[in-house]
């Protein structure tokens, strides 16, 4: 089973989505995400200053099987990355919602974050995939 | 759905994430891959090999026909059980598989090849024994167990039991039967081992004594980077029939002597080795940060060499390091086009880990 925060949003292709106090949402790959993918050994996150619109391949999660990019679930930009991934990328299997966090952007829109995928409806795509 | 080894169901059950793998349903790992890899680079894993095939040559004529149809050269094994690691080519000199073949007796030998070339091996086997009166015969009945790492041995002979005894002195790449049984000091791990064969029906109670003997079962991923650490190639990815061994960095498996044995493919090969061999295949290790993957570019000041043909991360040395197929002028340095980066590589020879140990 996986674990699905309830405060968080998510994308079909398996981001999580944090709102931080000040509006820029932090984002990640869900724990489904890590399972699949198994033991991660490189991360290339994005730069700071970077412009995504939604839907762009912003950063690229390698585990020992393959190459997996992952996708910038609303437009805006990049304003911070998790710079401990370089030496240390297996935190996003040992914690892919906290520690194994990989960038932060502010949206060009506030409601963005409104619009992504609530927890039930992730559970659900999560379930539907495992069956 | 996959064919399925006779051990499937206790994959299933030991919680394995399962793949096709050559038209099988094979555990890729358990868990985790890299401690798969590291349990068997430091203690003891197991693995289902029952997909691959195990092929029985009877007849007077079997060493004749192995002469004619290997590249190696059977007559190379004197002593009962001793095995050789040979290609099987076409009339260019193309692999048609890489196999191990042991000398089981002076009419009967025994071959394991590929899972994903069976029918294909096959096939060639019965055009190549023409005039040869030998009888070819898939051990389908049989299952296949490796048991690989610097402990596998001492702790599988506390389950094999009188067998065991007479284990004791089986050498590196020696193969011994115990009735229905048949125990082999090869693998394909870079670590010591046993790959043992048995009746498909008593594989399941050896399997689980083997747990019970700490051995962990390790799925097809890690089997795959321990490989490729130990610098052995993978039919598929590294050679086929479009290259021939002296491209694929195999040409200690040819046997040129003795010159008048005109074994498939040695006219094709010969003519290449004298005109020079314009690609080989060579080791990568990754200097910068990332992970080598297959049919990524190889560059040299900005002109493409070559392509990786198996590349990952090794969890033995915690960089990421490949074979690729290159020019054969190619110097120690190059780069290697990674998305849209192209990221500096050195040119090596493998094995890049073996016995537990980083060779490089």
């Amino acid at each position: 089973m996986s674990n699905i925060p309830t405060e968080l949003r998510y994308t079909s292709s398996h981001e999580w989505i944090k709102r931080e106090e000040d509006g820029t949402l932090t984002i990640g790959i869900t724990d489904h995400a890590q399972k699949l993918l198994g033991d991660l050994v490189y991360v290339e996150v994005p730069e700071e200053g970077v412009q995504f619109g939604e839907g762009d391949d912003c950063a690229v999660v390698e585990s020992v099987k393959a190459a997996s990019d992952v996708y910038c679930p609303v437009t805006g930009e990049v304003v911070a990355s998790n710079e401990a991934l370089a030496d240390t990328p297996e935190l996003l299997n040992t914690d892919p919602y906290g520690e194994g966090w990989l960038f932060r952007m502010r949206p060009d829109d506030e409601t963005a974050f409104d619009n992504l995928m609530d927890a039930d409806a992730y559970a659900e795509l999560v379930e539907s995939e495992e069956h | 759905m996959g064919k399925k080894t006779p051990l499937h169901d206790l994959h299933v059950s030991l919680g394995a994430k399962m793949v096709d793998f050559g038209g099988w349903d094979m555990p890729i790992t358990y868990g985790s891959q890299i401690e798969e890899h590291h349990q068997v680079r430091n203690d003891a894993g197991m693995f289902d090999v029952s997909h691959m095939t195990i092929v029985d040559i009877r007849g007077k004529p079997a060493r004749d026909f192995l002469q004619h149809l290997l590249a190696n050269d059977v007559a190379k094994l004197r002593d009962r059980g001793k095995a050789l690691y040979s290609c099987m080519l076409d009339e260019q000199g193309g692999v048609v598989d890489d196999l191990i073949v042991y000398y089981l007796d002076d009419d009967f030998y025994r071959m394991v090849i590929n899972a994903g070339t069976t029918e294909k091996d096959l096939a060639w086997l019965n055009i190549q024994a023409t005039g040869f009166e030998v009888d070819i015969r898939p051990r389908k009945d049989f299952a296949m167990i490796a048991v690989q790492g610097p402990r596998a041995r001492e702790k599988a002979d506390r389950v094999l039991g009188e067998m065991a005894t007479e284990l004791k002195d089986l050498g590196v790449f020696f193969m011994h039967d115990y009735g229905d049984m048949a125990v082999s000091r090869t693998g394909y791990t870079g670590e010591d081992g046993y790959e043992i064969m048995l009746p498909e029906d008593n594989a399941s109670t050896l399997w689980l004594q083997l747990l019970e003997a700490e051995i962990k079962p390790c799925g097809l991923g890690a089997r795959d980077t321990l490989r490729l650490e130990a610098g052995m190639n993978l039919y598929g990815a590294d050679m086929d029939e479009t290259v021939t061994p002296l491209e694929s960095a195999l040409g200690w498996t040819i046997a040129w002597d003795p010159a008048d044995r005109d074994f498939v493919g040695r006219q094709a090969l010969q003519a290449q080795r004298e005109q020079g061999v314009k690609k080989k295949l060579v080791g990568l290790l990754l200097e910068d940060k990332g992970v080598l993957r297959n049919h990524q570019k190889v560059l040299v000041d900005g002109q493409e060499v070559g392509e990786i043909t198996s590349g990952s991360f090794a969890p033995t040395l915690g960089k990421s390091i490949a074979f690729a197929r290159v020019d054969a002028g190619i110097g120690e340095h190059c780069q290697v086009q990674v998305r849209n980066k192209q990221l500096n590589a050195r040119v090596v020879k493998p094995p890049f880990a073996r016995n537990g140990k980083a060779c490089l």
